[in-house]
């Protein structure tokens, strides 16, 4: 029981994960397509900048509890994917300093230098991420010690790419919404018009994906066994319908809360698709590694349990109110402060 | 080399790097508080002012702390896997609640302070930046606990092939950690303070900005002088923990061979590991290691020579590293004391201005020579008397490892410089006039 509990709070970490820094990533794969003069570019980063930290600590914290829940799991995923990961930590890297410095540099050629790596920092995690994920869904080639007998190649097989490109049409989509609602002028009818282009090749491979899913991976077996968990992908497609209702409306708000709901039931589909295993063996399904046979001693996560169920709603609470806080910010201003006034003032550090 | 090898060098490039960022943010996010604290309740526009000066360097320093510790989060799955299966019941959980507790709440803060300047009041300015330091210094207490473990595992037990958590409170609230949080947290305190004292005295010396950097010269010091005390009279304290817990590296870090009873302590040593004796000895106070390590000057100490060298750890470094980081300490202390004694006329002494600027650097030496002994000093285990380091690496091919330790020398170099680089241009520019401060919008943006 604590082991399901635990799982489930696993895969609901992820999710929230990804809805929040999905934003990020998309923001910053999108940026160099949608601003053009250099107060668009300070806008797009001015869209992420307060939030991209407090974001990350998700990542840090699906990882941490990974290790504290199934330690097993967290030492082989990660000692498997070793350099997929480490490209993902050094891109995340790079993403971060970008963020902080491009500010304090004034000639051109240092702009576009933090310009490229703040959009390598953000392409690369979320196609590696999705990488990464369609490879847990399809199984992984570890042997009963828990060793990794491919290499980094062996996960760039056709599934493994189809989910990346389907994570960061994702986050693309994700990201434009979010920045057609803090953006002004040009950029934002840029923003606007590319989620509402986006949508369609997004919708096309969330079918692909779909559809082969179905032959690659085991996912849809938990399905069969019980139909009622089948709200989740119907809530997956429902979304997904909705943000282009939205788009079309110009309900922003509306688009990317449709929108996060989308990033949060995708990965939830998968997550509930592979349980009970945390990471599924190719080479034969004694080896997978489940929410049973890899997890802490009970005490461990009973203590970890009181935590969470303390700390994560008021990390909520207080997340949700500095969320508030920026927007207050935003509609505070006025309509004729431009984000291009806004970033003018800013040259302070 | 082999994984092993690599992964160790990977390990302590990349801890090494991070902790070159961690004390300041430890510091100095308690000065900045202080600082708008005292703005907050005088009104005295000075302390705004530091706040924003130290503030921007602040930013910049918490940056890089902050992307060099996400690859240490995973490092253990990566580099340590075997580590992580075998104690991940309990480390594993230490980690989690510092990022539960502590990470949300700096991250998610440390934006409202940076972009909060206008839109909220003094008072609540302040509170954020307490905030952040209160979560800074919260975080510090959870990894060194999870690092006290390993250094002195408790409250466990060998189950189903690994170590099993049986009294979570026992980790928590054992005498290694509390020395450990003490020591290291207070050693961070002497990174900040003297990194703003170093920097007061570079502006002191070219007689600028003389009332601000005066001041914040006086808030450094006032750090530095509580900390230092702490850290040189604690320190005995922490050698006697190890005398107690951890027999070879005390031995090690003495380069002390042969069990004695009244060991005495030499002023000036040599080791000669090779031969297994020391080449010079000088300066003998006798008695003197027993009476340090067990307050009994009639105490047997034990002596390398006692462990298979199997067992033992790598004692020049470690002795070299325990020797540099005390005399920096005594070092500190003198110093300390010379510019409370003046610090009314600091600004007129230009030989202490000086020592002080100078100094920037040693506290840094100080802490990484502090992380040395206390890890190599370790060695061979990975976590003392259970696992050895050798059987916690991860199964991986050396390629790989090394192609990842060739990318974190050159990304962290870069970043080293770039940031080494904001923070002198920053520093030397001094505090800018309230005029060039973003009026223009209701609401200043920092990066764009
Ligand atoms: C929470 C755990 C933890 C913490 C807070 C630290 N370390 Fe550590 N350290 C380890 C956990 C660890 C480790 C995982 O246990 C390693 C890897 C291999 C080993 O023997 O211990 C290690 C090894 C290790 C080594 C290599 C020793 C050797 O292999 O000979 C060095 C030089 C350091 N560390 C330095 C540091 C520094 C500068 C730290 C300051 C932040 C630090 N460690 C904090
Ligand atoms: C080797 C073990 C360590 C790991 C795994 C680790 C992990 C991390 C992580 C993931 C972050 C980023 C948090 C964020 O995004 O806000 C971080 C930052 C931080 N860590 Fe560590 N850390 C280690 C060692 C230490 C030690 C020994 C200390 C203190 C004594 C420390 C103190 C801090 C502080 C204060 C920060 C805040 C950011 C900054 O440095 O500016 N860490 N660490
Ligand atoms: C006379 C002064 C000092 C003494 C006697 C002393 C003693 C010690 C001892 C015995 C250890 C090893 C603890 C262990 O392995 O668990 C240690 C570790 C350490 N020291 Fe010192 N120390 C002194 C001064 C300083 C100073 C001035 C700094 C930095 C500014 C510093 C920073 C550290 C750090 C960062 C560690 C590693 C963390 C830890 O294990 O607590 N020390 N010190």
């Amino acid at each position: 029981m604590l082991e399901t509990i635990w799982f489930a709070l696993w895969g609901i970490l992820w999710a929230v994960y990804f809805v929040l820094d999905g934003f990020d990533l998309g923001i910053g794969t999108l940026g160099p397509f949608v601003a053009g003069t250099e107060d668009e570019k300070r806008a797009v980063y001015d869209s992420m900048a307060p939030y991209w930290n407090g974001n990350e600590v998700w990542l840090i914290t699906a990882g941490g509890v990974t290790f504290a829940a199934f330690p097993k799991t967290y030492a082989v995923m990660f000692s498997s994917l070793y350099s997929a990961l480490l490209l993902i930590l050094f891109a995340l890297i790079v993403r971060g300093v970008s963020m902080e410095f491009r500010s304090k540099f004034t000639s051109g050629f240092w702009k576009r230098f933090w310009d490229t790596s703040l959009w390598i920092g953000n392409f690369l995690p979320a196609l590696l991420f999705g990488v990464a994920f369609a490879n847990f869904f399809r199984g992984i080639l570890i042997d009963g010690e828990g060793v990794y007998q491919g290499t980094l190649f062996s996960l760039l097989n056709v599934y493994g790419l189809m989910g990346g490109v389907l994570f960061v049409l994702i986050f693309l989509v994700h990201g434009a919404l979010w920045l057609t609602i803090h953006s002004k002028g040009p950029l934002r009818q840029r923003a606007a018009r590319a989620a509402g282009t986006l949508w369609y090749p997004l919708l096309a491979m969330a079918v692909v994906f779909l559809v082969a899913t179905y032959f690659s991976t085991k996912l849809y077996e938990n399905y069969l066994k019980s139909p009622f968990l089948l709200v989740i992908p119907a809530a997956a497609v429902g979304s997904l319908l909705m943000i282009r209702v939205f788009v079309a409306q110009s309900h922003w708000w509306k688009a990317w809360t449709a929108s996060a709901v989308f990033v949060a039931t995708v990965t939830l589909f998968g997550v509930t698709g592979l349980y009970p295993n945390l990471l599924v063996s190719s080479i034969d399904p004694m080896f997978s590694l489940t929410a049973f046979n890899s997890s802490s001693s009970p005490l461990t996560l009973k203590i970890m349990l009181g935590v969470a169920l303390v700390f994560v709603p008021i990390v909520i609470a207080y997340q949700v109110w500095v969320y508030r806080f920026f927007a207050r910010k935003e509609n505070s201003v006025a309509p004729e402060v431009g984000p291009g006034q806004e970033a003018a003032a800013a040259r302070i550090g | 080399m082999d994984t092993l090898m690599l992964s160790r060098l990977q390990f302590a490039a990349a801890t090494f790097f991070h902790f070159l960022f961690v004390p300041l943010t430890l510091g100095l996010s308690i000065l900045i508080a202080v600082m708008e604290t005292i703005y907050a309740r005088t009104g005295n526009e000075e302390y705004r002012n530091m706040a924003r000066f130290w503030g921007k360097i602040f930013l910049i320093n918490f940056a890089i702390g902050v992307v060099t510790g996400i690859t240490l989060e995973f490092q253990f799955g990566t580099n340590w896997s075997r580590y992580s299966q075998y104690v991940g019941d309990i480390f594993g959980s230490l980690l989690a609640i510092e990022a539960t507790v502590a990470f949300f709440l700096e991250s998610t803060f440390i934006a409202v302070w940076a972009f909060g300047w206008k839109r909220l009041s003094p008072k609540a300015h302040a509170f954020v930046m307490w905030l952040v330091a209160g979560a800074s210094n919260v975080s510090a207490l959870w990894i060194l606990i999870a690092n006290s473990w390993m250094q002195h595992p408790v409250g466990f037990a060998i189950r189903n092939g690994r170590a099993e958590l049986t009294d979570f409170f026992a980790i928590v609230t054992q005498s290694y950690a509390i020395h450990e949080i003490i020591h290291t947290v207070s050693a961070a305190y002497i990174v900040s303070a003297f990194f703003v004292m170093g920097i007061s005295c570079w502006h002191l010396l070219k007689k600028q900005h003389l009332s601000f950097f005066k001041k914040s010269f006086k808030l450094g010091l006032n750090m530095a002088l509580a900390a230092t005390l702490i850290v040189v009279i604690q320190g005995h304290a922490n050698g006697a923990k190890v005398a107690r817990d951890q027999p070879t590296k005390l031995a090690a870090m003495e380069s002390f061979w042969d069990t004695k009873k009244s060991a005495p302590q030499y002023m000036f040593v040599i080791p000669d590991p090779a031969n297994e004796r020391n080449l010079v000895e000088l300066g003998e106070i006798p008695g003197g290691l027993s009476m340090l390590a067990y307050h009994d000057p009639n105490a047997e100490v034990k002596g390398l020579k006692d462990f298979a060298p199997s067992e033992r750890p790598p004692v020049t470094i470690t002795f070299v590293a325990f020797r540099l980081m005390m005399m920096l300490g005594f070092f500190f202390l003198f110093l300390v004391i010379a510019g409370w004694l003046r610090r009314d006329t600091i600004e007129q002494r230009p030989l202490l201005l000086k020592a002080f600027l100078y100094s920037l650097p040693l506290p840094y030496i100080a802490c990484e020579a502090g992380w040395t002994l206390a890890e190599v000093g370790r060695q061979p285990w990975v976590v003392y008397g259970m696992m050895k380091t050798a059987d916690a690496v991860s199964p991986i091919a050396a390629s790989q490892v090394g192609i990842s330790l060739l990318a974190f020398i050159v990304v962290y170099t870069f970043l080293g410089l770039v940031a080494f680089y904001l923070m002198a241009s920053h520093a030397r520019k001094g505090p800018e006039p309230e005029a060039a401060w973003p009026e223009a919008a209701t609401e200043e943006v920092k990066y764009a």
